[in-house]
């Protein structure tokens, strides 16, 4: 009985959102749209007694740009991608968890717990993992849809029906892949060759975008949609009858991290909620809700068993290997942004 | 609004004289927080160095209105040349907004004369029927655009249905897109201004002119557009300035495949660029060009003023 009004307070107290003042402090977090269920959020409030206030953002850039405007120290938390950490990281906008700081830090999973974009997991911890790469509406196009070119060289079937991400590194690392090339590469003719092919390629793309990769995909105004895995699969539950390719060129895996910002308002409370976020239980039914795989051992017992199955999920054996993004160097981003920048004159 | 401008003069008295400083004070307040401090910030940032991924090293430069202006090749080293594709860019902002914009006066005109002569006790709640449908948040109501006009949604089905056309109009992802977003978006921006200067207008003028055999085209050339004339001009540059600036309209319903002057300077802020200084030097130069038609437009007034004084 103690239990449910201490529930239902939290609930009320969570309602009446960040007027109500609470003993136990508060949370903010600063995280992407869609992205958590609100259960979840209600689950660590009645536990803890924490309010859960959340901000959201559509993607890295335009979070990384609001908290070097003015946003830290507002936020407790964030949830960049991979590449985007060590940005962070090297603009100093993250703090260190100590050792010991977590209790279940033991949980994440050996090959994410020292990750290149975040060594020894000193500022973050897995939350959601994935790949990108496109997906392909079988009612339009039969044939193989396993190469980049279908992105980049499409059959005659799929031109101009293309919906690009509106996100120059998830664009520039497919089109590295396409043409064989490293990413970040600084060779004068491969920048040449790369920013030829993209204005070539363009002719054949109907649009950019990514806050609706997903519903063009699904109301059919796009037969190829370069999407989340996530996203793809959400959209073949809507009833989109689409196949996500795993190109033999490669595609684009990502890890997003909940990050502990510098200057936290809440700090100890935003170490409660990582430890929370690393629960088996917790972090599944994240991925419940995403349709991402997680990162954290022993989940296995709390994950939609659908989700082991989904195809999005399992590369074929011939896939090609999947890359994280990588970060440029100034000179070679400064090349990037204007390529992307004829790209889109 | 053209309201002032045409009731014209200035009041004799001045009831509140003595305590005018203070009664102004919100309004400079106002100006000075939300205008002038905002503009001499960006003023300052187009002049400094940009630092990688966002942000600003404070030391003077003019690389931001260099890049604008001057093409060095990709990788930065070549000679200069011209660079057409920021000219290009704005040249389509202009050009779009130019469109949204007679498409609002060719709407917007004939609904603001037709609310101008109902009955005065209906008027308003002609005005009322206008403005409901911007209590909805434009982003909402872009997003249904796109819902409506896409090749299986609702506009094509009902062509499709009644038979006018068999295959699906193509609109999304096109300028005509882009152009009908900004028409709609701001559409009582020139309704409003147009029937204020048309319902203050003396219709008796116009039945004079029928009186002296001047056909219906001439009395709505010579008689009615001169005299409403502010309001069409104030209608036109409240439609045509946010246009040029609008992002939501290019982006969802054009598809973001080609960038106007907004989604550039946003690019800048939020995507991969983080270049401040250039986007705000991009924003200094689209205020300076917005300032210059406004100039010409007052400099016409005032000239007109004139001649008809």
């Amino acid at each position: 009985m103690r239990n449910l009004m201490k529930i239902s307070t939290a609930a009320l107290a969570l309602t009446l959102g960040a007027t109500a003042a609470n003993a136990e402090g508060k949370l903010v977090l600063y995280h992407w749209f869609e992205y958590i269920p609100q259960d979840l959020l209600d689950k660590f409030t009645a536990e803890t007694g924490i309010d859960v206030t959340m901000d959201t953002y559509d993607s890295n850039e335009s979070m990384l740009a609001s908290l070097k405007a003015g946003a830290i120290g507002t936020y407790d938390l964030a949830v960049p991608g991979d590449y985007m950490v060590k940005i962070m990281a090297d603009e100093g906008l993250l703090d260190t968890i100590a050792d010991g700081e977590l209790a279940n830090k033991g949980n994440i999973a050996q090959e994410w717990a020292d990750p290149s974009f975040d060594p020894g997991r000193a500022h973050s911890i897995p939350y959601q993992w994935g790949s990108t790469s496109f997906a392909v509406n079988r009612d339009v196009y039969q044939g193989d849809i396993n190469t980049t070119d279908i992105l980049f060289n499409p059959p005659a079937e799929l031109a101009g029906k293309i919906n690009m991400l509106d996100s120059q590194g998830e664009v520039m690392a497919m089109a590295s892949l396409h043409l064989g090339m490293e990413q970040c590469s600084n060779d004068r003719t491969q920048l040449k060759d790369l920013n030829a092919m993209l204005t070539a390629a363009k002719a054949n793309w109907a649009s950019f975008n990514s806050d609706t990769a997903k519903e063009v995909l699904v109301s059919g105004d796009a037969a190829v949609g370069q999407i989340y895995d996530g996203f793809s699969a959400k959209a073949r539950e809507e009833g989109a009858n689409i196949e996500y390719a795993f190109p033999s060129q490669g595609y684009v895996v990502w890890m997003d991290n909940v990050v502990l910002l510098k200057d936290a308002p809440n700090r100890e409370n935003a170490l409660k909620f990582m430890d929370f976020l690393l629960e088996p239980e917790n972090i599944a039914a994240v991925s419940n809700y995403a349709r991402y795989a997680s990162g954290v051992n022993g989940v296995g017992a709390f994950v939609d068993p659908e989700l082991a199955k989904l195809p999005e999920g399992n590369p074929p054996a011939d896939a090609g290997t999947p890359v994280f993004i990588e970060v440029c160097n100034a000179e070679t981003q400064a090349i990037y942004d204007k390529i992307w920048t004829n790209l889109k004159k | 609004m053209a309201a002032g401008a045409a009731s014209g003069g200035s009041a004799v008295t001045d009831t509140y004289k003595e305590s005018r400083t203070w009664l102004l004070m919100p309004a400079w307040l106002t100006l000075s927080i939300l205008v002038l401090a905002p503009v001499t910030m960006m003023l300052v940032y187009s002049f400094l160095t940009k630092e990688f991924r966002g942000g600003v090293i404070w030391e003077f430069s003019l690389a931001a209105y260099d890049q604008f202006f001057f093409d060095r090749g990709l990788f930065g080293d070549e000679a200069p040349k011209v660079e057409w594709t920021y000219i290009l860019i704005f040249w389509r902002s202009i050009w779009q907004a130019g469109a949204a914009t007679i498409l609002s006066l060719v709407i917007g005109f004939p609904t603001a004369y037709f609310i101008a002569t109902r009955p005065e006790q209906s008027r308003p709640l002609w005005v009322f029927l206008i403005t409901i449908p911007y209590w909805v948040n434009l982003l909402i109501r872009t997003v249904s655009m796109k819902f409506l006009l896409r090749d299986q949604g609702p506009f094509n089905d009902l062509l499709i249905n009644i038979g006018l056309i068999d295959t699906p109009i193509h609109i999304i992802n096109t300028n005509f897109a882009v152009q009908l977003g900004l028409f709609y978006s701001y559409l009582p921006f020139m309704v409003l201004p147009i029937y204020a200067a048309v319902e203050r207008y003396n219709f008796t003028l116009s039945e004079a002119a029928a009186d002296l055999y001047a056909s219906k085209w001439v009395t709505l050339r010579r008689i009615l557009l001169p005299a409403v004339k502010p309001g069409v001009i104030a209608g036109c540059i409240l439609v045509f300035v946010p246009s040029m600036g609008s992002f939501l309209a290019p982006d969802l319903l054009g598809g973001a495949k080609n960038f106007m002057i907004g989604s550039l300077i946003e690019e800048q802020f939020k995507g991969n660029a983080g270049n401040w200084p250039f986007g705000a030097a991009a924003s200094m130069i689209l205020m300076t060009m917005v300032l210059i038609i406004l100039l010409i437009y007052a400099r016409q007034q005032a000239r007109a003023d004139k001649v008809e004084g």
